[in-house]
């Protein structure tokens, strides 16, 4: 079986500070990758580095390779604009665009790539939000602003905008730690129906989330990919003594 | 100090607020109630028509207001069309593109703009702007774009287009410091939401930064136009100072504020002075006028678009 994301022996920089000290690591096809650790491990980071937005900080470095399907995407004649195109990413805070109504929301991924018919937009929107577990709460509003949406509906609503381009590939940096119980319960059901048609790499704070959701778990530490295997075995069985110090909850 | 003092100094505090507050309210009425009082013989003369009539001369003592209101808002209006272009532009340069070092640079200019003296700028216009636009722009200007009523006619370099681009120059620094510090305020989030989907550098500059910014970038627009609509000096300078309605930007024109400088050390009659007073008035009310529908404008947008606050 190919692997959709390879990543090998990826260093990361910001200034002098070297924040990824050569990550390895890789993801199939429908895998859902959890990536745990303590707070400024370089777990944000390392998803940046997975569609070259990590760049785009000042000062910012990078160096190792990124494949996808194959190809390394920090290849000289690759363009980043291009692989963030084939790559969605949910932030940790729900960002809609405040000048953008919700369907504009959703359908600005495909006119950013060209694409302006209706008919096609119509129905990538309609689509996506279904996806999204939105489009029955938002149907008949959606020229309303995507700010007027409560926290977890304007998440959802950036997880619907991700999926508009298809992307093979679904970045979610933890996606439910701003939002309340409830918006976080049904952004994690709502995970359990993606995962059939997109690869997702997520980072979470929250252990329970990522048993919970994930097939594959990372534990990063300071930098460093201390394990990384299927998350039954890494709750059940970790194979470093630091893993199990944080999965019970000794340091963290 | 004892509770008590305290209370008496917060206090005396309120109080001087509170005069300070209604004081300015009370200036105001009492500067209208000043403008009306001797502007009155004229509006008793002439009425409402007094805003329509197309006609100033002090020695038959005919005066409509028409002509200056014209002259007002067209040269302030094309500073605003050129300004706010240019403000967002030097706004994106700076907070979006340039490295810290440009970055100082450049806002220490703008601002140097801002301190030079109107009086400066009139003579830089009457020297330098003027004679460009006479001899190089709006021939040019004519030759190729002469069919639109806008470049028709001769180039006498003094004129709209020259106070136009004077107030612009003016008012640049003013809007494009407003819209500095509206971009500056544009959460990160917003851009890296951009970049994400694949947004370009421009694409993520519009989509992230300008569009959420509109009605802050309105509001900075509005205090130029404020600004521009009230300027004198520079503007008197190379304005030309004639009374006329003309659709073409190469020809002279009057603003109410260059018409009050030029006219009032040698107003000849009780009724030019008021008439002069009444200009004054009707600049105010276009001022009023202006940030009033600014405010009602902002209020929409925000409601739309839930930024710029
Ligand atoms: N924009 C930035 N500028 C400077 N340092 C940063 C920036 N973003 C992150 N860092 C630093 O990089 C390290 C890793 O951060 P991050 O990848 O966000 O960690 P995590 O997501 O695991 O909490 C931290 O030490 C943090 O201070
Ligand atoms: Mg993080």
């Amino acid at each position: 079986m190919t692997n959709l994301v390879e990543v090998n022996n990826l260093k990361a920089w910001i200034g002098e500070q070297q924040i990824l000290k050569g990550i390895s690591l890789s993801v199939q096809h429908n895998d859902v990758l959890a990536i745990i650790g303590p707070s400024g491990c370089g777990k944000s980071t390392f998803i940046r580095c997975l569609n070259r937005l990590h760049e785009e900080i000042i000062g910012a470095r990078v160096e190792g390779e990124v494949k996808i399907l194959n190809e390394n995407i920090y290849g000289s004649t690759v363009d980043p604009v291009r692989v963030r195109r084939q790559i969605g990413m949910v932030f940790q805070k729900p960002n809609p665009f405040p000048s953008l109504s919700i369907y504009d929301n959703v359908a600005i991924g495909l006119k950013l790539a060209g694409i302006r018919r209706k008919s096609a937009l119509d129905e990538v929107v309609e689509r996506s939000l279904k996806q999204a577990a939105l489009w029955d709460e938002v149907k008949d509003k959606l020229r309303m602003p995507g700010t007027s949406l409560s926290g977890g509906q304007q998440q959802r609503l950036c997880i619907a905008r991700a999926l508009a381009v298809n992307p093979p590939i679904l970045l979610m940096d933890e996606p439910t730690s701003a939002l309340d119980p409830i918006s976080k319960a049904k952004i994690e059901t709502l995970l359990q129906d993606l995962k059939r048609y997109v690869t997702i790499i997520m980072v979470t704070h929250n252990m329970q989330q990522a048993s919970r959701v994930s097939s594959k778990t990372a534990f990063f530490l300071l930098g460093e990919l201390i394990e990384f295997g299927p998350t039954e075995q890494i709750f059940t069985q970790p194979k470093a003594k630091l893993t199990e110090d944080y999965i019970t909850g000794r340091f963290g | 100090m004892k509770k008590k003092d305290k209370d008496f100094s917060d206090k005396i505090f309120y109080w001087i607020l509170k005069i300070l507050g209604y004081g300015t309210m009370v200036l105001l009425a009492a500067l209208v109630v000043v403008l009306l009082k001797v502007s009155f013989p004229i509006f008793e003369k002439f009425g409402l028509k007094f805003f329509i009539l197309n006609d100033w001369n002090p020695v038959t003592r005919v005066f409509g207001a028409l002509p200056f209101i014209y002259g007002t808002v067209v040269t302030s209006l094309l500073a605003i069309v050129i300004a706010v272009p240019v403000s967002i532009g030097i706004a994106l340069f700076v907070t979006e593109i340039a490295n810290s070092k440009i970055k100082k640079i450049l806002s220490f200019l703008v601002e140097m703009l801002a301190a030079i003296p109107s009086v400066v700028y009139g003579l830089w216009g009457l020297f330098v702007l003027v004679p460009w636009l006479r001899n190089s722009v709006e021939p040019f200007l004519g030759k190729y774009l002469g069919f639109i009523p806008l470049f028709y006619g001769a180039p006498y370099g003094v004129g709209v287009l020259a106070a136009g681009i004077i107030l612009a120059i003016m008012i640049v620094p003013t809007v494009s410091s407003i819209c500095r510090e509206i971009f500056y305020s544009v959460p990160n989030l917003f851009r890296e939401g951009a970049l994400a989907l694949g947004a370009t550098h421009w694409e993520m500059m519009k989509l992230a930064v300008v569009k959420s910014s509109v009605s802050g970038i309105f509001g900075a627009s509005i205090l130029g136009l404020g600004r521009a609509l009230g300027e004198t000096m520079a503007v008197t300078m190379v304005i030309g100072n004639r009374p006329q309605i003309s659709p073409s930007l190469f020809s002279p024109a009057q603003t109410l504020a260059s018409l009050i400088a030029n006219e009032y050390n040698e107003a000849s009659n009780s009724s030019h002075l008021a008439a002069l007073t009444a200009m004054g008035l009707v600049l105010l009310m276009v001022s009023l006028a202006v940030n009033t529908f600014a405010k009602i404008i902002q209020k929409r947008f925000q409601m739309r678009t839930g930024v710029g606050k």
